[in-house]
């Protein structure tokens, strides 16, 4: 039982609100990530539902439990810290036991949780050691061993990923995604990195100045962005935006580089404004003759950048940059002139001044 | 210009001018500093009849330790004649106690201040280091009548409370900085893991300490040690510490003023501070950067 309930909270730093009035629901056994730039309330919100910040208003729920009032330890969660956090005195036993030990668990039961998790984590060759004589990808497997000896019902992990190198922060993620597979039990997740958010995530939340702007799937979040904050943080290369207008009632879309028939596109609302914005995602952008129903564009080639697997293309499209994103192989060259396409269906659009999707 | 002048390899030291004159001021101010040192010690290594010739840096003809047996075991205090070795004794009984109880205390006041935002803490702490600048003096003559009335005046309770009290200030600043310096996040895993205040403190802060530990002990030993008039008001005749008793043994003159005993007192009762000095010197420095830089 691990559903856990948000209810109108706020929480504030003096005279800063750095949330206000932000409600969010995660079931059991539901994987969710908080996703953000620094200094959106994502760790904040973590903090409170962890119970080490004290929220000024509204009420926190975890496993049916209101525990808005209870303090960390009995609120039936793990939680795994950006920066580790081990005991630096103590050997990995000593840190994974240190929570059983504080509440008296008798020692065999102590024993066999933490043999439990170090068979989880592959830890056991390191029990004996000190937390200085482990690399940083071993320290943070320590960190979630510590959190999963407690058999939370809900984990909450703090950038657990941010201070490791590429390569470990990708192993690392994989054996998060086995844990939340094998345990089941609900995981709230805090990264400033999309690409995590969106291989882990059963449902992103994605926030900006203390606000969620969108709470959904991950494919619904990349291809359905519920406004333009959403569309520009997720997906590299960013969404190319096109600013301009919907004439005919909404059934086109034209601006200084090019129009585009909306008959296929999906309107969010009913709301049809004057002023618009178009985003199409680079991978979505095509090169060669615009067939039936799709928006075409001329451009240059101004940059190529391989990727290896894939290649981004910049093409400049009076005066505005294009990317668009191709396999490996392609041959263009800095200077081509070429016209590039886009199905408008698989377009977003949106508000040109409050941001909403259209 | 030859080959030389093209660089390569470690850039060529040359003495300059201004490095000689920093050199010049260094061993300088290391003789003023060392030569009254110097004098004490052959004072205190010449019999009577030679310190009377007058020569002050004369090195001794004839040394003897003489002068120092008597200053640990014969020397006049007043009417009792046992010599400073009692003083070192009270000095002991009064500093142990004292240091274990202030460092105690500074470190559970200092841990309570970084790491719980109690409401008004920053206010009690301020008025903590405010205190701390007030002259001794002026505790003085309320705070005896208090322990005269609590029945621990001219007591070893009473001292040990006194230079508990004394010292709660620079403790408190010197634990509270180190503290703040250490992550918040581990004090949060140890509250998620289920610790409460003192077991924070007792299984993951106390722990990763010792640095400060010692530089408190070495503040503390040498300051009480050292100190004078708290244990002249507080501890009582009976207690009197080393430097008490150092004033009576130097004061109490009967015909000739020994100056060999004298010197051999002072240099005894200075023995330790100075001997905490010379090893410690490095974390000495560090205790005084501690207290000063970080606000």
């Amino acid at each position: 039982m691990g559903a856990v309930s948000i209810r109108d909270v706020s929480v504030g730093f003096g005279a800063v609100n750095v949330l206000s009035g932000l409600s969010l629901d995660v079931a059991d056994g539901e994987f969710v990530v908080l996703l953000g730039a620094s200094g959106c309330g994502k760790s904040t919100l973590l903090n409170a539902i962890a119970g080490l910040i004290e929220v000024s208003a509204g009420q926190i729920w975890i496993g049916g439990r209101n525990v808005t009032w209870a303090e960390p330890k009995d609120r039936g969660i793990g939680m795994v810290f950006q920066s580790y956090s081990l005991y630096p005195r103590m050997t990995v036993e000593g840190n994974l036991s240190f929570g059983m030990r504080i509440a008296g668990k008798p020692a065999d039961e102590v024993a066999k949780r933490v043999a439990r998790a170090a068979g989880m984590l592959h830890l056991e060759p390191l029990l004996a050691r000190r937390p200085a004589e482990l690399s940083g990808g071993q320290r943070q497997r320590v960190a979630i061993g510590r959190a999963l000896v407690k058999d939370a019902d809900v984990f909450l992990f703090d950038e657990p990923l941010s201070n490791l190198d590429a390569k470990l922060r990708n192993e690392l993620r994989v054996e998060i995604k086995k844990l939340h597979l094998e345990l089941g039990s609900t995981m709230v997740y805090v990264t400033h990195d999309q690409v995590e958010a969106l291989t882990l995530a059963d449902r992103i939340a994605i926030m900006d100045r203390g606000v969620i702007q969108q709470f959904a799937g991950p494919r619904e979040i990349y291809r359905r962005p519920a406004n333009r904050f959403v569309a520009d943080f997720i997906g590299s290369p960013a969404m190319n935006m096109f600013d301009g207008a919907l004439e005919d009632g909404g059934r086109r879309f034209a601006s200084p580089q090019g129009s585009a028939d909306l008959s296929a596109y999906e309107f969010a609302g009913a709301a049809r404004p004057a002023r618009a914005t178009m985003g199409v995602r680079p991978e979505h952008v095509a090169i060669g003759p615009a067939p039936a129903g799709h928006a075409a564009l001329s451009g240059k080639v101004s940059i190529v950048e391989p990727m290896g697997g894939e290649t981004v293309l910049w093409a400049d499209c009076a005066g505005k940059p294009v990317s668009v994103k191709l396999d490996g192989e392609t041959k263009a060259k800095p200077g081509d002139d070429m016209t590039l396409h886009f199905d408008p269906a698989e377009a977003s659009l949106f508000d040109a001044a409050s941001g909403a999707r259209l | 210009m030859s080959a030389a002048a093209e660089p390569a390899g470690p850039r060529p030291r040359r003495l300059t001018l201004s490095r000689v004159g920093v050199y010049v001021f260094l061993v300088g101010a290391s003789a003023f500093f060392l030569l009254p040192l110097w004098a004490m010690v052959l004072t205190s290594l010449k019999p009577m009849s030679e310190i009377q010739q007058g020569d002050l840096f004369q090195l001794p003809h004839t040394p003897t330790f003489a002068a120092w047996s008597r200053a640990w075991s014969h020397a006049c205090t007043g009417l009792a004649c046992n010599g400073i070795s009692v003083g070192f004794a009270n000095s002991v009984k009064i500093l142990v106690p004292s240091v274990v109880a202030s460092i105690a205390l500074g470190a559970l006041t200092g841990y309570a201040l970084a790491f719980y935002r109690v409401r008004g803490g920053n206010l009690v702490f301020a008025i903590l280091l405010v205190g701390a600048f007030i002259p001794y003096q002026v505790f003085i003559y309320p705070l005896v009548r208090i322990f005269a009335w609590i029945g621990i005046y001219g007591t070893l309770t009473g001292i040990v409370v006194i230079h508990s009290i004394f010292g709660l200030p620079f403790m408190t600043l010197l634990f509270r900085n180190y503290y703040s310096s250490l992550p918040r996040e581990l004090f949060n895993a140890a509250r998620v893991d289920g610790a409460g205040f003192l077991g924070i403190l007792r299984h993951v802060i106390l722990p990763m300490s010792t640095p400060i530990v010692i530089v408190a002990v070495i503040l503390q030993v040498t300051g009480i040690w050292n100190d004078f008039i708290l244990g002249l008001t507080f501890a009582g005749l009976a207690n009197q510490p080393m430097t008490v008793q150092l004033n009576n043994v130097v004061a109490t003159t009967q015909g000739t003023v020994e100056y060999d005993v004298d010197m051999a007192a002072t240099i005894l009762t200075a023995a330790l501070p100075l001997a905490v000095y010379l090893v410690s010197g490095r974390w000495f420095v560090r205790g005084i950067a501690a207290g000063a830089v970080k606000g």
